[in-house]
């Protein structure tokens, strides 16, 4: 499919820099998007009719937002672009896009996957309450709607997305009750070696840290979760063990719930892509050399989607996808601008893998969920199923253990519990959690309405 | 006499593939008291016997094939006391629905015949139809309804005897495959990829779409082709549609069927299938075949089409020439036996060709007519 045109899936940091990057050669790709409006997760714009300011909106991060926001729209004329679009699945003739009840089969030469990330979650006994939300959901609200996901919410899990998040929600007038992060001071300056590579980002971090403490929001390392409670079917506090072993309890009426990210890495699956195991983020991802050539030839990544390395680097990432694209396609390419992408994205590369560490993924929670904790929440399967599947029913890998006890078998396919079950169905196996595999994708990679039909 | 490595492992029968066919078999030999060796590729019940629209349908099949079919849902019926698990069986009855006239004729003939071989069939019209099952649509005008047929979950099945097999001795051995079968004078000698050998006197070959290339590698080849049948999943609603609900249009495109499971969701599949490629074990699901059973299937049941699809998927399955089986004994190699190629429709049959095979392969002999299935008639 040569005549054919580059197709960037994705029009968030990653994804706009690569089309950028292929307009500045005299290309005219198609970009895809699922979202209506263009910004991706950070920098997600708000609808329309709303007016609040880069700087209300994206803090720190304004001018980048805005930078991206407004060469984007400078891009417009030089794109076909197609807003609220999904990819959801591979033909022979080409990529299956659905808008609304529309499906078009989009043919392309070479494509660029800038599908980002969503959050990593290990379940805890409570987490399906209503008012429990993933991290990500719950500046989603914020972002996108103004909407407080509650008045007095805690902040659960792991990673800088923590921070940032509460003190965004501090910033919108609600106070965070508590935030709990499962890593421990000491490891987090373990990680920091490596982060002192970029050290406004730490700075900045260690900012929103303050700005919450000075407003007396209590940060707690090195926790345990242990419940997430209710009453009258709503979020009404969390159970936490203390560094030190003792068992608190704060009231809230939300909890937003994040252990660092994981890469949505579906597309390049059903295309075929290969995987490999990458142990500082604890998953598997499409392998991918520096410039993001995935094992297939016409396939490439960038961004969160494979690597989580953040936005700028997600940024650098996408020109870089899209470099590579130019040059296997016979346009020049100097190799100084491969170079300095290059040392860019080592910078991050190192930071990356030193948040990983300082935020590490506590898979050692798996082991200890209790049986009747729901894990897989499409389907409703417990902890206590899974370990059914490892043990009594002796399946050795996660889609043996889908086939027979069913998690992931659901809407989200795995998206949301696949991880997690991985480390119960490892724990109870008592082998590393790369021997139980990854959970296959099938299409339609999102749910697909009955009623569609193709337009051609 | 030949003398043999003595860590190869002997056994009465050797059966090479651990499908719904094999395990099945494996666990009535143990039942005829022989001692069984099952030689499995990956894991038990993971090929089409893993994958399949799961229907456990007699209705429409060969005429010849009833009576294996009969002793199958005998069976299905009875898994509980027999294996300790149901896998999800539910007899929920099967409706037949076609659009036309010509396809309600063949309805009414197959009706009348079938009834000898034990099977009884209520011919609707659609009204009827649509009164006793409500969410059967317009278009539909005349309806075969076969009140003792159902479906069963075909990923707990197949492993399920797998372990019943298990438990009554006989050795299952997964994660190895079957490169070599040969025959001395008296015995088989299986070779394995990993380097081991077995050996046993008798030798079953259900090794689904890959036993055309074991068959022939004893002379005995057949009209044969890989392909995969395409399924998808909607998300769950209220447990509503009682019977499988398959179109017998003889339209390719037309040829939808639907089930809903207890937990909700529809299973549906039909239509064209893909071929399959047999070198890395794959069928493709087109998603353009999605696209196609949509308008179908919403002719079955318009209210699905308010539904959402959250899967897709195939599965690797052997036709052979005649859409029937090869399942009996070889025509040339004393001791070979066959029970492959099931042509679509061998997850309903699977509990009664195991027994069957057992038997026969046990005995020498069994009840169930099986000359039409037999290798011989392709030489
Ligand atoms: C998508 C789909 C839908 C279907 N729907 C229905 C339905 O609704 N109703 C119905 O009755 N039937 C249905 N069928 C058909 C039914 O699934 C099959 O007829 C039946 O499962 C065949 O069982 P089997 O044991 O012969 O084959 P398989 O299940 O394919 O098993 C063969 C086994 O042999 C193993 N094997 C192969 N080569 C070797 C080797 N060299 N060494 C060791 N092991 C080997 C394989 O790994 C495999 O496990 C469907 C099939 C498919 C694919």
């Amino acid at each position: 499919m040569a005549d054919e045109p580059v197709i960037v899936i994705g029009a968030g940091p990653a994804g706009t820099r690569a089309a950028q990057r292929l307009v500045q050669a005299g290309l005219r790709p198609v970009v895809i998007d699922e979202n209506d409006r263009q910004g991706g997760q950070i920098y997600r714009r708000q609808p329309e009719n709303f007016h609040r300011t880069p700087e209300k909106l994206y803090g720190t991060e304004a001018a980048k937002a805005t930078a991206l926001h407004t060469d984007f729209d400078l891009l417009r004329p030089h794109i076909d672009y197609h807003p609220g679009t999904t990819v959801w699945g591979v033909s022979d003739e080409g990529l299956m896009t659905v808008c609304g009840q529309d499906v078009t089969i989009v043919p392309f030469s070479r494509v660029i996957i800038a599908s980002g990330a969503t959050d990593r979650i290990m379940p805890v006994p409570g987490w399906t309450t209503p008012g429990a939300y993933s991290l990500g959901a719950a500046q989603i609200a914020l972002k996108a709607q103004a909407c407080a996901i509650g008045q007095k919410p805690v902040f659960m899990g792991t990673g800088p997305l923590l921070y940032l998040v509460a003190w965004q929600y501090l910033q919108a007038g609600a106070r965070p009750a508590a935030v709990l992060d499962t890593s421990a001071l000491s490891t987090r300056m373990k990680g920091l070696r490596r982060m002192a590579s970029r050290a406004r980002v730490v700075a900045n971090g260690v900012r929103y840290m303050a700005d919450l403490a000075r407003a007396g929001v209590r940060l707690h390392a090195g926790i345990t979760p242990r419940a997430i409670e209710a009453s009258n079917n709503q979020v009404s506090g969390v159970t936490w063990c203390d560094s030190r072993g003792r068992l608190r309890q704060v009231s809230c009426d939300a909890v937003g719930i994040g252990y660092g990210l994981r890469s949505e890495t579906q597309l390049a699956d059903l295309l075929k892509c290969d995987f490999t195991f990458d142990p500082c983020f604890t998953q598997w991802r499409p392998h991918v050399d520096r410039n993001g050539r995935t094992s297939r030839p016409d396939v490439y990544l960038a961004g969160d989607g494979v690597l989580l390395r953040g936005a700028d680097a997600a940024e650098a990432a996408g020109q870089l996808a899209a470099c590579a694209v130019l040059r296997d396609g016979g346009h020049g390419v100097e190799d100084t601008e491969f170079t300095q992408l290059h040392e860019t994205l080592a910078i991050m590369n190192r930071f990356g893998r030193g948040l990983a560490e300082a935020f590490p993924w506590p898979a050692h929670l798996a082991r200890a969920l209790p049986d009747e904790t729901v894990v897989c929440r499409c389907e409703n399967i417990t902890a206590g199923e899974i370990r059914r599947a490892a043990g009594e029913l002796d399946a050795p890998e996660m889609n043996r253990a889908k086939a027979l006890t069913r998690p992931g078998m659901g809407r989200c396919q795995g998206r949301m519990c696949g991880l997690a079950a991985a480390e119960i169905l490892a724990a109870a196996r008592n082998v590393p959690v790369r021997e139980v595999g990854r959970l296959r994708t099938a299409a339609p990679v999102k749910p697909l309405p009955l009623n569609c039909t193709v337009k051609s | 006499m030949t003398t043999y490595p003595t860590n190869r492992m002997q056994a009465d029968v050797i059966i090479v593939g651990g499908g719904f066919m094999g395990a099945a078999t494996a666990f009535f030999l143990r039942r005829q008291g022989l001692s069984v060796i099952l030689l499995e590729r990956n894991l038990v019940g993971q090929a089409a016997s893993g994958v399949n629209f799961g229907n456990v349908r007699r209705q429409s099949r060969y005429l010849g094939q009833l009576p294996l079919a009969n002793r199958s849902r005998d069976i299905w019926i009875n898994l509980p006391r027999l294996i300790g698990e149901d896998a999800e069986f539910v007899m929920s009855g099967h409706i037949l629905v076609t659009t036309s006239e010509k396809d309600g004729a063949r309805l009414e003939k197959y009706a009348v015949d079938c009834k000898p071989y034990g099977l009884d069939l209520t011919i609707m019209t659609g009204d009827q139809a649509r009164a006793k099952f409500p969410m059967v649509g317009p278009d539909i005008r005349t309806v075969s309804y076969s009140p003792l047929d159902g479906h069963a979950n075909p990923r707990l099945a197949a492993p399920a005897f797998g372990r019943a097999a298990r438990r009554a001795g006989a050795r299952v051995i997964e994660n190895t495959e079957v490169c070599a079968i040969t025959k001395t004078s008296e015995d088989f000698i299986v070779e394995t990829r990993d380097g081991h050998s077995f050996q046993a006197p008798l030798l079953q070959i259900s090794s689904g779409a890959w036993g055309r290339a074991m068959a022939a590698s004893f002379g005995e080849d057949i009209p044969f082709a890989a392909n995969g049948p395409q399924m998808g999943v909607t998300e769950p609603l209220p447990y509503r549609i009682g019977p499988v609900i398959g179109s017998a249009s003889s339209v390719l495109e037309e040829g939808v069927y639907l089930r809903q499971v207890k937990r909700g969701n529809i299973v549906y599949g039909g239509g064209r299938r893909s071929v399959a490629d047999l070198v890395a074990k794959r069928s493709p699901i087109d998603p353009l075949n999605t696209m196609r059973q949509m308008p179908y299937l919403a002719r079955l049941v318009p209210q699905i089409a308010r539904l959402r699809v959250i899967r897709t998927w195939s599965g690797v399955e052997g036709y052979v020439g005649d859409n029937l089986p090869i399942m009996g004994p070889s025509s040339k190699v004393p001791g070979l036996f066959y029970a492959f190629g099931f042509c679509g429709h061998g997850f309903q049959l699977g509990p009664g060709v195991g027994m069957t095979m057992a038997e026969l392969i046990a005995t020498g002999h069994t009840d169930i007519p099986l000359e039409p299935f037999h290798i011989k008639r392709f030489q």
